[in-house]
């Protein structure tokens, strides 16, 4: 990177994140003058008007492409009509160690003064807490699941290509031809549509007035400036600024100003889950790069500075503060914006670009927290791209991400959607699919799938706060077989999935009437032509996902009572040597070692009353159970299918009890595998489980193994996970370990890329990869049954971490110390 | 048939081509003073009296039940043209295991690799040639009496064993670990490549750097390390020789 951009990365990274009140305080104003005098549609049109009237307008001293969220970069604007943060919230965020936020006494007198007064009562969060049901809070605060729209607006969408064709006033001309199309006489709804039209029509001209506004600095900044070239630059920028986004950008630098306008104002409008997405850019931008090439005006050296100086927009986005719960379960500045590269073309053919591999440079480069980026990996793609892309993962940011892109269009396709479409669609935020630009594809909350469990071993009663917020399904004691705990379990699962879905059909009504995202709407088809918000049903494609977590954890503890307590197959597979994976596999001498090291043979199955004590104890004094729940017990991860059967039929548990349901949008409900970081909070709030898990500790992420559960390495994993049906999901994750020596040259590379070609052929939907360092490795030090799974190459051979001696270990970290210095 | 082994490793990625699974029979006719596997040496399941107590080190196990593992990962080896290696201790020195395992592993269309020092009946041998797609031929020292030093054998039926492999279509590719102050001097290093050079065929080769890690095992099996003091060798010192054995005509892969 050049020196304007080490200048710009340096100050994105090292400004500190600070709260702006200035959002919040001009929407406070606008809704206090204006509150009842338009529909919802409109007052959010109008506020958006209001706020890009009359907020601050930032050009930083060397910025190509232009325009911030706040006042200044990292400036983080809030969103009371949604959450309104108190006083407290406000102090907490500012003095907190982890991610703090600055917050000035300034910004918080305006919350004291102007800001709380108005919106207390009033916020979206208010009215979800007012409106949902006894149980659902039941459930809620047990930590059965989570609510994403408690605080923020449905999101996770991602934009497609065609604003690159068509800038705002062509959208413009869309919705009027949309409004002289309605007919009142005939369309009982048109009055609706008339006014969500009109809205939509004024957030066009909202964001073609801050366009100008920067357009007007640009010239005065010029005006001011001595320096010829950046004279040049901002009389440039002024340019684009009165061009764009009204107009189709003319040019790659003005597809990429464009592009960030319509970020800025998605993440301005409302504050949506997962930042706003970009989708396939390498394809969006391609023609107007290789135009510039071919005229001149541009070269891949000029190219590369202007996406970095992109790059580095996103990265002064941080994260709003979320409160409460959902602060814990997901504390972080990123905001997830995932940027796609490669994949396939609508018309079905390799989608890889020079840009895609461009951009995977760009992203080495720069690699901050924001953005994120993938690769869709398709089998129609080059290995070179996949190569290019495992370059960088051995960098060890744990980016890019590698989708199945093929896996992906057949997700898709299974739930009905075009296939042109789903070509154009791909993975945004963390893993989640979607048709681009055609769909809401909406994560409402995480479902902490062992803590259903553990209610249904409670009877129904969450032992941690002795209510009874379940089913009443049994005693377990009283089960006669595994099927009938099964079969509880199930029950007890529909249960609290109605709950969820009767509170987020609440949620989802809530927003569709009273915060319309009427900017997006006009980039997400066919809101347009329905005269439909994106909130209420307006898109294309309407997708409510639910996203399961735990099943490494839930599937070992079924695994462990269906060994040790009911004896399936149980009570001769403990005949089995000590520490076998459950196959005809043979154990090497770690496993040996590790037989021999305390752990003893016990041919007695154990009582379902004595493991309910002792889970109700923590293993307190029961540490050998333990132990032996955890090491004698068929885990998933390891290609066992005494493991992965049980994991297969809690999937389909979990798929039959949420596919394919009616949501509030005229669309369904799917499944989702991935946890973000709420394995950690759902695990906090969860005792002890029957894998031999101690209360409070994480519960397994994605569908990746139990911590230390997989123990026949990386193609074992694979396979497991491969065993779910991936292709009814909408998305899962999965995540491994590597040491950076074990990828450190081009023969690493190759088996990496045939590791993920080979997880792909088995319909796997993702896969990233840890390449971890030597802090990783002393933190595996001091914590081994965390870290099983973790795989160093030894010498001439690789080995598992944990298996090796101190004296070992601590030589393989000084090495990786001494590599991590080069 | 049963033989006995001491460990499967699937995801081995230094062993040949590709992802592989490769499978560690035990028990070896030498005795390496830089051995890496130093438990395998011995035949049958043995018990160690380790470190940490009684370590119970091996396997009984029937082809059917090491098949059943190499193959499921059968995929991985498609994708990158992996396959199974048989590895030890020595491999040809449970020849009749070694042969059932190969058959059966030929008969699944996997990719068939054998690591051996080339201590074996030249009968053997030949015959396991004609069900191995590659082997991994390793050569230790040049010079017969220090060979038998620090192997315990001699080198002629090694190098005759060679020879006769030459003479077979099989592919082999040379595996010569670089053991500082033992096999790296100028002198070894000419006699090898002149060794190389003159083999009826022309064979690539490998120089695999020892790694004291390996001596790490020794105590953790009740053995005293024979190799205390030995340096791992640097990058500039295997470069050089990879110059000088290449100046020789002997292909050298990294």
């Amino acid at each position: 990177m050049n020196e304007r951009v080490e200048r710009l990365r340096t100050e994105s990274f090292e400004t500190p994140i600070t709260i702006s009140a200035e959002r919040a305080e001009l929407i406070t104003d606008f809704y206090r003058e204006n509150i009842g005098k338009f529909s919802s549609a409109m007052m959010r049109a109008k506020a958006l008007e209001y706020l890009y009237q009359n907020q601050t307008v930032y050009i930083g001293a060397d910025e190509l492409v232009v325009g911030e969220r706040g006042p200044s970069p990292r400036a983080v604007s809030t969103y009371p009509e949604l959450t309104c943060h108190s006083e407290k919230d406000l102090r907490v965020l500012n003095n907190r160690p982890m991610t703090s936020y600055g917050v000035s006494d300034e910004a918080v007198a305006v919350y004291r003064d102007k800001v709380i007064p108005f919106w207390e009562g009033r916020t979206i969060r208010d009215h979800i807490f007012e409106g949902l049901s006894e149980e659902w809070r039941a459930a809620y605060s047990a930590g059965v699941f989570t609510e994403f729209m408690e605080q923020r607006a449905p999101g996770h969408t991602t934009l497609d290509g065609k604003f690159y064709q068509k800038g705002l006033l062509g959208f413009k001309a869309d919705i009027a031809a949309a409004l002289a199309a309605l007919d009142v006489t005939a369309d009982h709804d048109a009055v609706a549509k008339r006014e969500e039209l009109k809205a939509m029509d004024v957030a066009c001209d909202a964001v073609i007035t801050f366009a100008r506004r920067h357009a007007e600095l640009a010239e005065t900044m010029a005006a001011a400036c001595e320096d010829a070239a950046r004279q040049e630059e901002l009389l440039r920028i002024a340019r684009s600024c009165r061009h764009v986004p009204g107009n189709a950008p003319r040019d790659f630098r003005e597809a990429l100003q464009m592009y960030w306008f319509m970020h800025l104002a998605t993440i301005t409008e409302l504050n949506g889950w997962d930042s706003m997405n970009p989708g396939h850019l390498d394809r969006y931008f391609l023609p107007f790069y290789q135009q510039d090439c071919a005229a001149g005006t541009l070269d891949r050296e000029q190219a590369r500075e202007w996406l970095e100086c992109f790059w580095i927009k996103f990265n002064n986005h941080p994260a709003p503060p979320k409160v409460g719960v959902t602060a814990a379960e997901s504390g972080t500045y990123n905001d997830f914006t995932n940027i796609n590269m490669g994949g396939i073309l609508p018309d079905g053919s390799d989608g890889v670009n020079e840009l895609s591999y461009l951009m995977l440079e760009v992203m080495d480069a720069i690699h901050l927290l924001q953005p994120q980026g993938n690769i869709q990996l398709s089998r129609k793609n080059p290995d070179r791209f996949l190569k290019a892309a495992c370059r960088v993962i051995r960098n060890g940011y744990g980016y890019p991400s590698v989708f199945n892109a093929d896996g992906v269009v057949e997700q898709m396709v299974r739930c009905g959607k075009n296939i042109v479409d789903a070509r154009e669609g791909g993975t945004s935020g963390c893993v989640e699919t979607g048709a681009f630009g055609k769909e809401a594809y909406v994560l409402t909350g995480y479902l902490n799938t062992p803590k259903i469990l553990e209610i249904t071993l409670n009877n129904g009663v969450d032992p941690r706060s002795g209510k009874q917020i379940g089913l009443a399904t049994g005693d377990p004691a009283s089960f006669e077989s595994f099927d009938a705990l099964f079969a509880a379990f199930e029950r007890q699962l529909i249960h609290f999935v109605d709950i969820k879905v009767a509170g987020n059909q609440f949620i989802e009504q809530l927003y569709a009437r009273e915060m319309p995202a009427v900017f997006l709407s006009v980039l997400i088809d066919d809101c347009i032509k329905n005269g439909m918000d994106y909130n209420a049903g307006g898109a294309r494609y309407n997708t409510t996902y639910i996203q399961c977590v735990g099943i490494g954890t839930i599937t070992d503890s079924l695994s462990a009572m269906a060994q040790h307590v009911y004896g399936e197959g149980g009570r001769k597979s403990l005949r089995r040597p000590v520490g076998y994976g459950g196959q005809a596999e043979v154990g090497g001498p770690s496993v040996a070692l590790r037989a021999m090291e305390g752990k003893r043979k016990s041919e007695d199955g154990v009582d379902m009353s004595e493991l309910l004590a002792a889970l109700a104890d923590d293993f307190e004094g029961k540490d050998e159970l333990r132990q032996r729940l955890a090491d004698e017990t068929p885990r998933y991860g390891n290609d066992d299918d005494a493991a992965d059967d049980i994991m297969r039929r809690v999937f389909e548990s979990l798929f039959t009890a949420i596919d394919g349901r009616p949501n509030a949008r005229g669309g369904e409900y799917h499944v989702d595998m991935l946890p973000t970081t709420c394995h950690i909070y759902f695990g906090r709030i969860l005792g002890a489980s029957a894998d031999g898990r101690r209360a409070g500790t994480p519960v397994s992420e994605g569908i990746s193994p139990s911590q230390g559960a997989d123990r026949h390495g990386p193609t074992a994993v694979v396979k497991s996970a491969a065993k779910m049906d991936q292709l009814r999901t909408g998305g899962t994750l999965l995540n491994m370990k590597f040491l950076p020596s074990v990828l450190k040259d081009e023969d690493g590379i190759t088996k990496l890329s045939h590791l993920v070609r080979t997880y792909f052929r088995m319909d796997g939907h993702h896969v990233q990869f840890n390449v971890v360092d030597a802090e990783a490795l002393r933190e595996a030090q001091q914590h081994p049954e965390q870290h099983r799974d973790l795989i160093v190459r030894v010498a001439g051979y690789s080995d598992y971490f944990c298996d090796l001696s101190r004296e070992l270990q601590d030589e393989i970290i000084a090495r990786t110390a001494h590599e991590g210095e080069q | 048939m049963k033989g006995v082994i001491f460990d499967i490793k699937r995801f081995a990625v230094h062993d040949g081509p590709g992802i592989r699974t490769t499978v560690f029979l035990k028990g070896c006719p030498l005795r390496c003073s830089w051995c890496h596997n130093p438990e395998s040496q011995g035949f049958g399941v043995a018990t160690l009296e380790g470190r940490t107590g009684a370590i119970e080190v091996g396997r009984s196990v029937s082809v059917a039940d090491v098949v059943d593992t190499v193959e499921r990962d059968t995929s991985f080896f498609d994708e990158s043209g992996g396959g199974v290696t048989f590895s030890g201790g020595e491999p040809l020195a449970q020849p009749d295991f070694l042969m059932a395992l190969l058959e059966r592993c030929g008969a699944l269309d996997i990719h068939r690799a054998v690591d051996t020092c080339g201590e074996a009946r030249g009968d053997t041998l030949l015959s396991v040639a004609a069900q191995t797609d590659l082997f991994l031929f390793d050569l230790k020292l040049s010079d017969s009496v220090r060979h038998r030093e620090f192997t315990g054998v001699g080198i002629e039926r090694i190098r005759d064993n060679l020879m006769a492999l030459c003479a077979t279509e099989v592919p082999i590719e040379l595996r010569v670990p670089v053991v500082p102050g033992i096999n790296d001097s100028a002198e070894e290093i000419a006699a090898l490549a002149a060794f190389v050079a003159g083999l009826p065929r022309a064979l690539p080769l490998h120089l695999l750097a020892y790694h004291s890690a390996a001596m790490d095992k020794y105590p953790r099996f009740g053995m005293p390390p024979p190799l205390p003091d030995t340096p791992e060798p640097v990058a500039d010192d295997l470069t050089s020789m990879r110059r000088r054995l290449e100046a020789a005509g002997v292909e050298v892969r990294q």
